[in-house]
């Protein structure tokens, strides 16, 4: 109700007149706060749905239904703050286009692939499901059958589906969208340290001396980290930013030290610094000494793309991740190649900036904290580039320690707790393991309660390799669970969308609404989201944090904790695993997928009066199911590094960073005094690898795989933006945030603009080798490239700029480029 | 059913009026089934026409909020204002000082809070970047409504 002021007055004068009078006017008529009852919101935390910060918000429900959010002052890592897209987090789940039956396209009553979406039953959904797996799995064995699941998965999400496609359908064909954002700094942690995941924490914020952005723009992917890289800059003059990037951005607004390189010049410019500390003496000896080996890696590598591809025909190493030793002295001469002047020339850094960058790191007094995202992940030598600023933080032991440190910032907020935790990539088991290592997959098995030799030791399909392994026909019943693959992944039209449209595949989706993903896909399955079910995720800096279900699910729509137990109930433990592993456990036999792998004593073990009312999986299945999953998967990492505190604790607590251990969280791993794993006297122990040394790791400058020529002469470069997250799907659903950022433009530079005739607000159509998208141009937006480059971002369905964008990944980590490639600008 | 499908039927017709461009490459098989999603029914391996720029919307009186904790949304054009190190447009008409002789909203008494919770004389420089929490509006309709309802006393 709107009142003009004079109504107001008018209103007010009534009561006032109401009052002497003795009369009760009411309520309605008054503007007081009415019955406390109406007014009482019930107000519950829950770990923020969208990036890797891991925010804290309050969630306030009223009739079944999320009536506010604010940012949670309790909590630790945003202290009440939230980011615009966070504070609007309460309108996520009422899209009006919610899913709330399974759909399957179909003709004359039954499937068919080029059939119309019509409406069908959990129990339809299902039946289709299983009988496409079992042809399948019955035609072409186990490696027939994949999921690609998320980052966004909870905690408890991305256990279930590691143990029914690893022990159950015994493939190793899961992925998480993680692959796409996380992969390289997996790569990386696991080359240098031996161990995934910072060693700092978010308290290094407040400790820093200077901060330096390797290609990431902080101001708009992780606003509440960069609220207290402000803070700190703004109320201590002698702290410096700097910010690295291929174009100008919103984060060079904090910037002492703005740098514009070109694409994939980091390579150069982080040897240079090494070379710096060593030509000035800088190096600390004591520390290199002491905890680490020094190493180089194999080159000339390849770029991930098919075998058959010439760019990646042509290299001599392909995929090779081989690491030599050699010495202090040749690791010496190999960083000496990169004076400033040759880091100056291939980077376009000037040699003023290039200095004032190393003696940041090379000043003892200075605490400097290395922060870096996509731009260093998505990228062809990703792997290698995480590893050579581990090299500078190493060479002068500015690492583990308050305002110290190296620090992987996440993209989303599970890829850690989820995707590298719980390890649902292809390769991976929980803690750190692998299905390569028959060790590992025995330690599996055991606290599965399976025989030995049920994982297989193959690594599966990789992100990019399913959607190839789609188009090829070898992939073909197909899962795809809280992502938007179609729109995100690269090479839409050449390796996406002829995989998924393939008719030798089933493809199912699982989302809240009708993605792109789904527009692609075979059977569309309704799915409840955030505070619609009881969760876990864990956020860039370790910390774990669950929350309860507070609203139940829009009607029709079930979790995909849910989805993934109920599917497995559809298969007799025959059906999927050979007579020489059921002999190896013939209690098993005749059981259902679902007994063997989540009524093992373990996932069940604790009774429904434990948990919520409120709490529809749970009640589902009749078991505290959230716990059991929990507890099963804490007893990987329990004793090994990885400890998390008991399930119910992350209840009571704003999250708890791991290791935890004697119920006391660790804030720098590595160091001895916070981290309880590092031995006494060690002073610090890198105790990923058996003797506890760190690798400093030299790799050289190497070319990326498609540079822009006569005809495609403009790089591209994709990304985030704040006000949406990812692909839009939840947050252009949110009004207030669809009209803050409502198309994709192509920023562009105003020369680039004039040359090609096109003038701000005009329609232009962008191309590479691979497809092409139409959009809007902006020359003087929040992005500001050099000549010579675009930034389009992929939020929007619209605007698909994936159909552009090239599958080349790194070699060594399987994550995708998306931040080069090269493409033609012209006028539609 | 009945309002899945009239809501597919709107997002479509929303969309159906935008022309549309071939693209070069051919797939087979490409069909959306009738489903809708933010692109609205164009098939996938079309080239969609790109929508007109919108335009911010200017010099409104304050824009109603939902609940208490959701950050004003920002009535006017921002363009040109600057926010960096060396200064910071918004401030110059919504800090308390200047908000009065501006006609502006005075930015909230939360914003005079240091991390630790306690109360500053000057604006937390935790908020010096506005436009991380408050937005701009473009003038136009939602691609999707949303069924989000305020409290009571809200409405």
């Amino acid at each position: 109700m709107k009142l003009t002021r004079r109504a107001f007055v008018k209103a007010n004068a009534a009561i006032s007149a109401a009052a002497i009078a003795g009369v009760t006017l009411p309520a309605s008529a008054t503007n007081l706060i009415a019955v406390s009852d109406e007014t009482k919101i019930k107000w519950d935390k829950a770990p923020c749905r969208f990036c890797g910060t891991g925010c804290s918000v309050l969630v306030g429900t009223q009739g079944g239904k999320v009536v506010a959010t604010q940012g949670d002052p309790e909590a630790p890592v945003n202290k009440g703050l939230n980011c615009v897209k966070g504070y609007f987090l309460s309108k996520i789940m009422y899209g009006k286009d919610r899913l709330t039956t399974p759909l399957l396209r179909m003709k004359d009553g039954k499937f068919a692939k080029d059939g119309e979406f019509a409406p069908i039953s959990w129990d339809q959904a299902f039946d289709i499901m299983a009988e496409k797996w079992k042809t399948s799995l019955k035609a072409n064995g186990p490696t027939s059958v994949g999921m690609f699941g998320s980052g966004q998965w909870t905690v408890m999400e991305g256990y279930a589906a590691v143990k029914l496609m690893k022990a159950g359908f015994r493939s190793n064909n899961i992925d998480p969208n993680a692959r796409h954002c996380m992969a390289s700094a997996v790569g990386g942690f696991m080359r240098t340290f031996g161990i995934d995941e910072p060693m700092g924490c978010y308290d290094d914020f407040e400790e820093s001396d200077a901060f330096v952005l390797w290609g990431s723009n902080m101001a708009e992917m992780h606003p509440i980290l960069w609220t207290r890289i402000t803070d700190r800059r703004l109320s201590n003059p002698h702290v410096r930013v700097n910010v690295l990037s291929t174009y100008k951005h919103r984060s060079f607004e904090l910037a002492d030290t703005g740098v514009i390189f070109n694409p994939q010049s980091d390579l150069a410019m982080a040897n240079f610094i090494a070379n710096y500390i060593i030509q000035n003496d800088a190096v600390n000896w004591d520390f290199v000494n002491k905890h680490t080996h020094f190493k180089r890696t194999a080159t000339d590598i390849g770029y991930g793309l098919r075998d058959e591809h010439p760019m990646q025909a042509k290299a001599k190493n392909p995929n090779s991740g081989k690491m030599t030793a050699m010495t202090f002295e040749e690791y010496k001469a190999s960083v000496a190649e990169y004076t400033v002047e040759k880091a100056s020339e291939i980077s376009g850094v000037s040699v003023e900036k290039l200095i004032i960058l190393a003696k940041q790191y090379a000043d003892p007094n200075i605490k400097v904290m290395s922060l870096w995202t996509m731009g260093m992940n998505q990228h062809t030598r990703g792997v290698w580039m995480n590893s050579l600023v581990y090299n500078i933080h190493l060479l002068v032991g500015k690492i583990s320690q308050p305002g110290n440190g190296p620090f992987s910032l996440t993209g989303q907020p599970s890829a850690c707790g989820t995707a590298r935790e719980v390890g649902t990539f292809s390769h991976r088991l929980p803690a750190d393991m692998v299905v390569a290592n028959p060790k590992h997959r025995a330690i599996a098995e055991k606290i599965w309660k399976l025989p030995e030799g049920t994982i297989p030791p193959k690594p599966g399909l990789h992100a990019v390799a399913q959607n190839r392994a789609l188009k090829d026909g070898t992939l073909n019943a197909y899962w795809t669970m809280c992502n938007n693959n179609m729109q995100a992944a690269p090479n839409m039209m050449e390796e996406g969308l002829p995989g998924y449209r393939n008719p030798a595949n089933f493809i199912v989706c699982s989302d809240p609404y009708p993605t792109v993903t789904a527009q692609a896909s075979d059977l569309i399955l309704p799915t409840a989201m955030w505070v619609e079910k009881e969760g876990a995720y864990g956020n860039a800096e370790r910390r774990t944090q669950a929350w309860y279900q507070q609203v139940k699910p829009i009607e029709g729509a079930k979790s995909d904790l849910w989805q993934l137990m109920e599917f497995a109930k559809r298969f007799k433990i025959e059906e999927v695993w050979g007579e020489d592993l059921l002999a190896k456990m013939p209690e098993h036999r005749g059981k259902t997928m679902y007994d063997v792998l989540y009524k093992n004593g373990n996932v069940d073990a604790f009774p429904i009066s434990e948990a919520q009312e409120l709490n529809d999986d749970a009640h589902d299945q009749g078991y505290y199911v959230q716990k059991g999953l929990f507890e099963e998967y804490a007893t990987f990492g329990r004793g090994h590094g990885h400890d998390l505190a008991p399930y119910d604790m992350y209840h009571k607590v704003r999250g708890l960073r791991w290791p935890v251990v004697n119920g006391v969280e660790t804030k720098w791993r590595f160091a001895e005094g916070s981290d309880p794993y590092v031995g006494k006297g060690k002073g610090f122990e890198f105790y990923g690898k058996p003797d506890g040394k760190a690798n400093i790791i030299f790799a050289p400058y190497e070319a990326p795989p498609e540079v822009p020529n006569e005809e495609y002469d403009m790089w591209l470069c994709t990304g985030r933006v704040l006000e949406h997250w990812h692909s839009g799907s939840m947050t252009a659903r949110v009004p207030e945030l669809y009209r803050a950022m409502p198309d994709a433009l192509c920023y562009i530079h105003p020369d680039d603009a004039k040359k090609r005739n096109v003038r701000r607000g005009d329609e232009v159509i962008i191309e590479s080798l691979r497809g092409e998208v139409r959009c809007r141009v902006e020359t003087r937006g929040r992005n500001r490239p050099p000549v010579g480059l675009v930034f389009v971002p992929w939020f929007d369905a619209r605007v698909l700029i994936n159909k552009v964008c090239l599958d080349a990944t790194d070699p060594l980590s399987k994550q995708t480029d998306y931040k080069k490639c090269a493409i033609k600008i012209t006028k539609a | 059913m009945r309002k899945l499908l009239a809501v597919l039927l709107t997002a479509g017709t929303l969309f159906s009026v935008s022309a549309q461009s071939n693209e070069t490459a051919v797939i087979e098989n490409v069909n959306n089934g009738g489903v809708a999603s933010l692109r609205g029914i164009t098939e996938l391996d079309i080239t969609r026409k790109a929508d007109e720029l919108k335009r911010v919307i200017k010099d409104r009186s304050p824009i109603d909020r939902d609940y208490v904790y959701q950050p004003p949304l920002i009535p006017h054009q921002t363009r040109h204002y600057e926010v960096s190190l060396n200064a910071n447009k918004c401030l110059s008409c919504h800090s308390w000082k200047y908000a009065g002789e501006m006609g502006a909203t005075k930015i909230s008494v939360t914003h005079y809070q240091s991390r630790e919770g306690e109360v500053l004389s000057d604006v937390s420089p935790r908020r010096y970047f506005c436009l991380q929490c408050h937005v701009t509006q473009a003038d136009a309709s939602p691609l999707i409504d949303n069924d989000f309802k305020r409290v009571d006393s809200l409405r």
